[in-house]
């Protein structure tokens, strides 16, 4: 049984993954009565639905699950709650006075009004275009993601000899997948001189089915007219460019795409939001605030998350701050901005408050060992190896906050200055 | 001889590298593990290595086509490709809910395959 939509929400969350199922559990706990959480897929669950491999809930479950186990369990403490989830049913707007368009499956078009919004839309997977690879445009090139919903949801296989241009973990989940289904994976090809994915999954994904990882390598030239039927391979320079007079040729009938994830905004830019061009998403205040009041985002339309815990921890907290303002209390604003310095790609939120503890999470520009990391002159920790691929979460409590008041707070890493 | 042995710890996504001083095909040392359980995995890793499985079974009436599953032990290494395998032939009927056995005892390893999510039947189109 559906229960009958209203006219109005406290709080209404776009996006029914992970972050959107925890902002929607936020702001219940916090207090907010009417919680609607719109969805474009049959189910939500977002991404984790098709995530068959475990890896994900050791912080919040304090055990390994896999996706789909995760996003149930949170489905069904939504559920007990009163939480209206809406299915089918894909957000075409938000107008700035938070009045929201809605085309629904069940219901056709429809207009709700929130008190406050919880942006939890996701992200979605580069494709070709974004690389813009020389060669034919046959069938058989997609995203790794793509492929994993194939797989592990219909069922079907997008061909038998793979090769994945990209290892992240996506890539490196996906080259496990396809040969425990049979199909060859000729080699996982990397353009920078690291892998992005965790050792971990190089080990138990590419090592025990020994499958060649090949690093600062890229795809040349795509081959074939109707079906792909083999790749050019080349090694590439410090500037990234293919050195095509090294170049191989690889056969193979599909070539897979894990080459980055771009945070799915649409709506924050018609909105007007006010984004930050590292992270690909909108800019936030302490209490995970957008620009515009009373829209807040988590997950990775905010920044993408390689931990899914992470994403949970976030959205919680959006959701019982979009509570509060839904039911018209305001915390004071924040009067510390932070800025990303020496080695440091990106920083969520970019502003603090020193009334409470703060979670502060980066990420760095490249691969740096036995470093410092500063924040201001008050804050240093030392870390034996930093990553790009995987976040750094920090906490700062008041005692070393409240001497910044009004302050540009400065984040760098320095590299090699541990004695 | 002391052999030195390097791993990565699969335990948990930290990914721990781990020496292990091997002596006459003993484990003499570990060392490199930031938690209790990284040293229980070198020595199972050394003396018999065991991976979890996740794969889908088929479930043609179900709302998708396949289910996934996984078995709530690590089955021996080689043995996975007989366990994915046992999995593919296998077909079961929706609805199935989270945590249902699939099957006890795939391919003879001892362990047991459970159902990772609920699967209600496909709806009637009307
Ligand atoms: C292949 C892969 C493997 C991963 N492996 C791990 C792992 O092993 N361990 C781990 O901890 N984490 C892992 N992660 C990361 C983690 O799963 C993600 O970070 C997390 O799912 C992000 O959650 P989200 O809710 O922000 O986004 P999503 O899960 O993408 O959810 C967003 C939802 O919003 C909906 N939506 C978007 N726009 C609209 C709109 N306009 N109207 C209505 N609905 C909309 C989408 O349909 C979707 O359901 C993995 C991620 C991927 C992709
Ligand atoms: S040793 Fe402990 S912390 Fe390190 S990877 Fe293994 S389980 Fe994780």
């Amino acid at each position: 049984m559906k229960s009958p939509l209203q006219k109005t929400y406290d709080v209404v969350v776009v996006g029914g993954g992970p972050a959107g199922l925890a902002a929607a559990l936020g702001a219940g706990e916090a207090g907010a009565e009417d919680i609607l959480i719109v969805d474009r897929e049959t189910e939500a669950g977002g991404i984790l639905n098709q995530c068959i491999h475990s890896g994900f809930g050791l912080h919040h479950f304090k055990e390994e699950l896999t996706g789909p186990e995760y996003a149930e369990r949170f489905i069904q403490s939504v559920l007990s709650r009163q939480v209206t989830i809406l299915t089918d049913s894909y957000v075409m707007n938000i107008a700035p006075d938070l009045h929201i368009e809605v085309i629904s499956g069940d219901y056709g078009h429809l207009e709700v009004q929130a008190k406050s919004v919880v942006l939890a839309m996701g992200c979605r997977e580069r494709t070709r275009g974004a690389i813009r690879t020389p060669g034919f445009r046959p069938a058989g090139v997609m995203t790794a993601g793509l492929a994993q919903k194939m797989v592990n949801m219909k069922g079907l296989l997008p061909g038998r000899r793979i090769a994945i241009l990209g290892s992240g973990d996506i890539g490196l989940i996906m080259a496990r997948r396809l040969m425990l289904e049979g199909c060859e994976v000729v080699g996982v090809y990397e353009l920078m001189p690291f892998s992005n994915g965790l050792t971990r999954n190089l080990v138990q994904c590419l090592d025990d089915f020994a499958i060649p990882l090949r690093l600062s390598t890229t795809v040349a030239f795509i081959h074939g007219r109707d079906r792909v039927q083999r790749l050019t391979m080349a090694p590439v320079d410090d500037q990234l460019m293919p050195i095509l007079n090294q170049s191989w040729q690889v056969a193979c009938d599909t070539l897979l795409l894990s080459i980055g994830l771009i945070p799915e905004n649409e709506l924050s830019t018609r909105l007007r939001l006010k984004m930050d061009p590292a992270t690909g998403g909108p800019q936030v205040t302490s209490t995970l605030e957008t620009s515009l009041p009373g829209v807040f985002a988590c997950g990775n339309v905010l920044h993408v998350h390689d931990l899914v815990d992470f994403v949970t921890e976030e959205a919680l907290r959006a959701g019982r701050f979009a509570a509060e303002v839904a039911q018209g209390r305001r915390r004071p604003g924040d009067n510390i901005s932070l800025q990303t310095g020496e080695n440091i790609a990106s920083c969520v939120p970019h502003s603090l408050s020193p009334d409470r503890e703060q979670v502060v999470y980066l990420r760095v520009k490249r691969p740096l060992k036995d470093c410092v990391l500063t924040i201001g002159d008050r804050y240093e920790k030392v870390f034996r190896m930093l990553i790009p691929s995987e976040m750094i979460r920090l906490t700062l409590g008041p005692e070393i906050l409240d001497r910044y008041f009004g302050e540009h707070l400065k984040i760098e890493v320095h590299p090699g200055e541990v004695a | 001889m002391v052999e030195k042995i390097n791993l990565t710890c699969l335990g948990c996504p930290m990914g721990c590298p781990l020496q292990l001083s091997i002596v006459d095909g003993e484990i003499r040392e570990v060392t490199g593990y930031e938690c209790k359980r990284g040293e229980a995995y070198a020595k199972q890793e050394y003396t018999d290595p065991r991976r979890m499985v996740s794969t889908t079974v088929s479930c043609p009436t179900g709302l998708w086509p396949r289910l996934p599953v996984k078995t709530v032990d690590p089955v021996p290494k080689d043995r996975v490709p007989a366990v994915v395998q046992t999995l593919h032939t296998l077909e079961v009927k929706a609805p199935i809910r989270m945590g249902q056995i699939i099957l006890e005892n795939v391919a003879g390893t001892g362990v047991t395959v459970i159902a990772t999510r609920s699967l209600p039947e496909m709806p009637e189109a009307d």
